[in-house]
């Protein structure tokens, strides 16, 4: 029905080493799909296959009801897809609201527009973008000066600048405080549920994940080990061996 | 058969000579990140010292081999003396000023060599024992070229085990790839690095000496040299000793037999090589893509900012300044004049793509010499009047851009600057080879403006609007969503294709623009000089541009215009001593290591406070 | 063991570190508890003098060593593991370790390729593959081998837990403690409040640049934590 993302088979090696190896998911609206696993396990190689930096050798990945193989990362963004990364990437030589802007005139097609200024262009829009996550008192700091948590933010804003239906997030939380990624995440959450978007993301911090996630994947070797809703992810004996450990099973069993 | 064989046996000879050349630059690149513009002055000196030294040596059997390695002794040496004066002091500095190091320290070395070698080509002497030739099925080899070929493998041997089998090899390649890591861990990085310097020069000193039976030594050697040694490295993929070799060969093969088949192929030859092999394998034969991404050329953090009141004034009394100079300036003044506009015109497009558009160009002298050819034929074939020829020259050019940008485009960093490099030199070779059409190394004459336009204050006032009007439009450009984009590309990669921006493409146009831009200085010049040879495509016109945005700070929007005004002035001023290259290049040393932001950015950091506007918080 | 007083820091024009203080005994193991971008790794990286201080001063064993280089720092017996791990990827693990060789120190057992396989296991099998082909917990392992190697009596570590799997976590946990019963200092800076108690005596919480509580890990008050390192 509401599937915003549905892969089937992804596979994809690097010089005879699978790194993803015949995974299949579904994604549906408003959902939060977190993928765990190991280091190494194919998390960031599903992103990238996802999100059309990389090609996939086998398997299938339909985005709002669209093939995608084979599409580069900018028209993956055309259907609706908003991405942040494990280790913020913006333009550090422009100032938040410069960066947000810069997303929306994306959206807007007019990246080659050569008679307006920038200055006058999309700036209501793009305050609004700002305000959503909270970072509108920040708007004319240059990225390149600002804390970490709040250079999250600023990708968060550029990712929903397309109005996204779907929102890939490496590792949102890295690198907050315990109290900021709960608050982030509630942030997330919300922003989610009223604009109807799937998100599919990573995260080393299992209270983030078992307390925000709707269903967990669980990847390992480049294989899906495990899929279900947190209690069941928890419950399964390989996922405990391989990823959880004894003291992180014991301690997420206490919470 | 046999002749076959020995044209094969000849191109590796040839591809030793190249190989050992190219094996110091390789290395040192690789360990140090230092693209080092002066191994060509390197293997020159040591082509001389050897000469020198094998004629003072008393004459026996071992006389040119003891003089052959002390001079690349000699010349490790001087790459020692280089390494721990200057570019030990310009490590932290931004990686284009240790090239603008190199290049200073390249003038030095040519005009040192001229006072102390003499101008005169020198006729290398034979090495006893091998100068006579072997007969290979069928065909005559010379016994030296033979020895040649040993001799690059051996070296090839010696490095390999020295980089394999030894603690100071595992080092040097540990710190190819993370250099604070290696000194985190203990490791002396300074004396590590002199040690690759040494090496890095003793065996292109080696192999300027092991060349001269073959070659001899002259004053050109240095940028004939680095050229192809850059292509070399390039396609082998940098930092790579084996790549060097096989793309040594294989360059060295192709040009062997390419001759056979088309005798004019010569000088394009290896750069046709470079090109597919980069289109194919972005990253050289061996090559990695870059493990760091390059610092952009521009100050990252620094935000664009409108001008201030106060900077539209000095802008607008600059202006003033250019409307009232024909009133005081004589005509000499003039033609000065005329010239800092088109260089500074010019010197803002390779700004334009170098800081925003984030690609750094080392054959930016393709589209100004291309605008200067694109004109000089429309007039010299069609008869074309100089106002068409004006228009059209930008679009012929930027046409031009569209092609060589699409290949290069599609790298990045220091194998994209390559990539120009190669094609500036493609076009260099076909204006300098096909004579019938471009008039070759006479180049085209009598160029003049229309009738209307050739008084020299009339022609001043229109290479004044044309210019201005030309580095206003770019510098209205980066305010724009189009020079948004520009700087979003440059900024990141990863965050530019994740909100939709086709990266590739953005980059090919902003390349096209910054062509035509060139081409439309280059235009104008040809009707200002009359004239135009191959020279204005040549190499060192490549570094010329290069020089003046570094001169004036990559990180201003003023900085290419000072550059071209200090460049030229300079250059007027020091051209009429004899040794002036030399003193241009203790300048541009003197420059960098005081400067290191550039002129017109070490006087705006001085400024910043009085040109910003007050800000409301 | 070492010494920092009132340490002040600069990237460019912004300062990072205001004033910092901090004291390690021998054979401790301290943590600096933090959010990101307060100052815990430009702390460790002026240490190592990698980004020396503006003003400030550090002593190691009672050596002053805010002007040296990072190698002479590490000479002296301070090791730095930083938080991006920072193998080199195309060296082998053996040529890995070689690197980070340096003369056995007196006083303690020297390190050696044959006693650190015993320490991290993993890495024995794969002694001859280059870094690069290790999964992320390896090469976790790797450089933590690798300083020791220099034969350290005080390690840096940056953020050991960052990006591993938790079982991947414990196992860490285990291997320091085991660094600690040879007489190896550790200071680190962590995130994880759980692997930081785990392991650590004592631990300083800072904050934009300065040091706002210290106290043992034990008694860390719940109160300080929250306030610092989870707004």
């Amino acid at each position: 029905m509401s599937k915003v993302l549905k892969v089937r088979n992804l596979t994809k090696s690097f010089g005879g080493v699978c790194a993803v190896d015949d995974v299949s998911f579904d994604l549906e609206k408003g959902r939060l799909l977190a993928m765990i696993g190991p280091n190494g396990a194919g998390k960031t190689t599903c992103f990238n296959l996802i999100n059309g930096q990389l090609k996939p050798d086998r398997g299938s990945i339909v985005i709002m009801g669209k093939q995608i193989a084979g599409f580069k990362p900018h028209r993956v963004w055309q259907l609706g897809v908003g991405r942040t990364f494990q280790i913020t990437a913006t333009f550090a030589s422009m100032s938040v609201l410069e960066n947000v802007q810069m997303a929306r005139l994306s959206f807007h097609r007019r990246t080659l527009s050569i008679f307006q200024k920038v200055r006058n262009l999309y700036v209501d829009e793009s305050m609004e973008l700002l305000k959503l996550v909270g970072i509108e008192k920040q708007r004319d700091h240059a990225c390149g000066v600002l804390a970490y948590g709040d250079l999250k933010r600023v990708e968060l804003a550029m990712a929903l600048a397309n109005d996204p239906r779907l929102l890939l997030m490496d590792e949102p939380t890295a690198g907050m405080g315990p109290a900021e990624r709960s608050r982030l995440m509630e942030q997330i959450s919300g922003i989610v549920q009223t604009r109807n978007i799937g998100v599919l993301f990573t995260e080393h911090d299992m209270d983030v994940v078992f307390t925000h996630a709707h269903r967990i994947i669980v990847l390992n070797h480049g294989k899906l080990v495990a899929e279900g809703t947190p209690q069941e992810v928890h419950a399964n004996a390989q996922v405990q061996e391989i990823y959880l450990g004894a003291a992180e099973t014991a301690r997420l069993e206490k919470r | 058969m046999g002749f076959y064989v020995a044209q094969f046996l000849t191109g590796w000879a040839d591809a030793s000579g190249l190989f050992m050349v190219a094996v110091g630059l390789t290395l040192i690149f690789g360990v140090m990140r230092i693209v080092n513009f002066a191994h060509g002055s390197f293997y020159m000196v040591g082509a001389y010292t050897a000469y020198y030294l094998i004629a003072w040596l008393p004459s026996d059997g071992v006389s040119f081999w003891i003089g052959v390695l002390l001079a690349a002794l000699i010349v490790g040496i001087i790459g020692v003396i280089v390494e721990m004066l200057l570019l030990r002091r310009l490590y932290h500095a931004p990686e284009l000023f240790l090239l603008m190091g190199t290049f200073g320290i390249i003038l030095i070395i040519q005009d040192l060599s001229r006072w102390l070698f003499g101008a005169e080509d020198l006729l290398g002497p034979r090495c006893p024992g091998l100068d006579g030739s072997v007969w290979i099925m069928g065909s005559l080899m010379p016994q030296y070229d033979l020895a040649l070929i040993v001799a690059a493998l051996l070296i090839l041997g010696a490095i390999w085990m020295v980089l394999n089998r030894t603690r100071w090899g595992v080092l040097v390649r540990a710190a190819t790839e993370d250099r604070e890591m290696l000194s985190a861990l203990g490791v002396n990085q300074g004396r590590l690095f002199t040690g690759v310097f040494f090496l890095g020069s003793f065996l292109t000193g080696l192999g300027g000496a092991l060349q001269l039976p073959k070659g001899g030594a002259d004053l050109l050697m240095d940028l004939n040299v680095i050229a192809s040694a850059f292509v070399v490295v390039v396609v082998g993929g940098m930092g790579s000793i084996p790549g060097a070799y096989l793309a040594a060969l294989i360059i060295s093969e192709l040009t062997a037999f390419g001759i056979l088949v088309l005798p004019q192929s010569t000088l394009v030859m290896m750069f046709l090589v470079m090109a597919v092999v980069l289109v194919i394998r972005p990253y050289g034969l061996f090559g990695k893509a870059e493990l760091a991404p390059h610092e952009p050329a521009g100050e990252s953090g620094a935000v664009l900012k409108p001008a201030s009141v106060r900077l539209k004034w000095l802008g607008a009394a600059l202006v003033l300044g250019i409307i009232l100079a024909p009133l005081f300036a004589g005509d000499f003044q003039l033609v000065l004049l005329i010239e800092i506009a088109i260089l500074a015109l010019a010197s803002m497009s390779l700004y334009f793509m170098m800081g925003p558009g984030g690609m750094v160009s080392f054959g930016h002298a393709a589209f100004f010499g291309g605008g200067a050819y694109a004109a000089a034929l429309m007039v010299y074939h069609l008869q074309t009047p100089m106002e068409l020829a004006l228009l059209l020259t930008p679009l012929a050019v930027g046409l031009l851009a569209l092609i060589i940008g699409w290949f290069c485009v599609r790298l990045s960093g220091v194998y994209l600057a390559m990539l120009t490099l190669a094609f500036a030199q493609i076009c260099w070779s076909i204006v300098f080879q096909w004579e019938e059409f471009t008039g070759g190394d006479d180049g085209i004459l009598s160029i003049w403006p229309s009738d209307w336009a050739e008084s020299r204050i009339v022609f001043y006032y229109l290479t004044m609007v044309l210019c201005t009007g030309g580095i206003l439009a770019m510098r209205h450009l980066l305010f724009t969503p189009f020079g948004y984009t520009m700087r979003a590309c440059r900024d990141s990669a990863l965050r530019s294709a994740s909100i939709g921006i086709y990266q590739k493409r953005h980059q090919w146009f902003a390349f096209a623009v910054a062509g035509a831009f060139a081409g439309l200085a280059g235009g104008i010049y040809v009707f200002s000089k009359g004239s135009v040879f191959p020279d204005e495509m040549a190499i060192s016109r490549s570094f010329d541009f290069l020089l003046m945005v570094l001169l004036g700070g990559v990180e201003t929007l003023s900085g290419p215009i000072a550059g071209a005004a200090a460049f030229t002035w300079l250059h007027d001023q020091i051209s009429r001593f004899e040794f002036w290259q030399l003193v241009l290049g203790c300048i541009f040393i003197i420059l960098v290591v005081a400067f290191p932001q550039g002129i017109a950015g070490f006087f705006s950091s001085k400024t910043e406070r009085y040109f910003s506007e007050p800000t409301d918080e | 063991m070492l010494k920092v007083h009132a340490l002040n820091t600069f990237y460019g024009k912004a300062q990072i570190l205001f004033g910092m203080n901090l004291k390690i005994l021998a054979g401790e193991i301290v943590v600096l508890l933090g959010r990101n971008g307060v100052g815990k790794t430009t702390a460790f990286k002026s240490i190592m003098g990698i980004a020396p201080p503006e003003t400030g001063e550090i002593t190691f064993k009672g050596i002053p060593i805010h002007h040296l280089p990072p190698h002479k720092t590490c000479n002296l017996g301070l090791g730095y593991v930083p938080e991006d791990r920072r193998i080199f990827t195309q060296l082998t693990v053996m040529e890995n370790l070689e690197v980070g060789k340096q003369p056995p120190r007196k006083g303690y057992r020297p390190w050696t390729a044959e006693r650190l396989f015993e320490l991290f296991p993993n890495l024995a099998e794969r002694q001859n593959l280059i870094g690069g082909a290790l999964s992320g917990g390896e090469q976790q392992m790797l450089t933590i081998a690798r300083t020791l190697m220099g034969n350290p009596e005080m390690i840096i570590l940056d953020e050991p837990s960052e990006g591993l799997a938790p079982v991947i976590v414990e196992q860490l946990a285990r291997t320091i403690k085991k660094l600690k019963n040879e007489g190896v200092s550790i200071l680190l800076a962590e995130q994880n409040l759980n692997f930081a108690r785990l392991i650590c005596d004592r631990a300083y919480i800072i904050h934009q640049g300065r040091v706002f509580h210290e106290s043992p890990i034990d008694t860390l008050s719940g109160e300080a934590y929250a306030k610092y390192c989870s707004v």
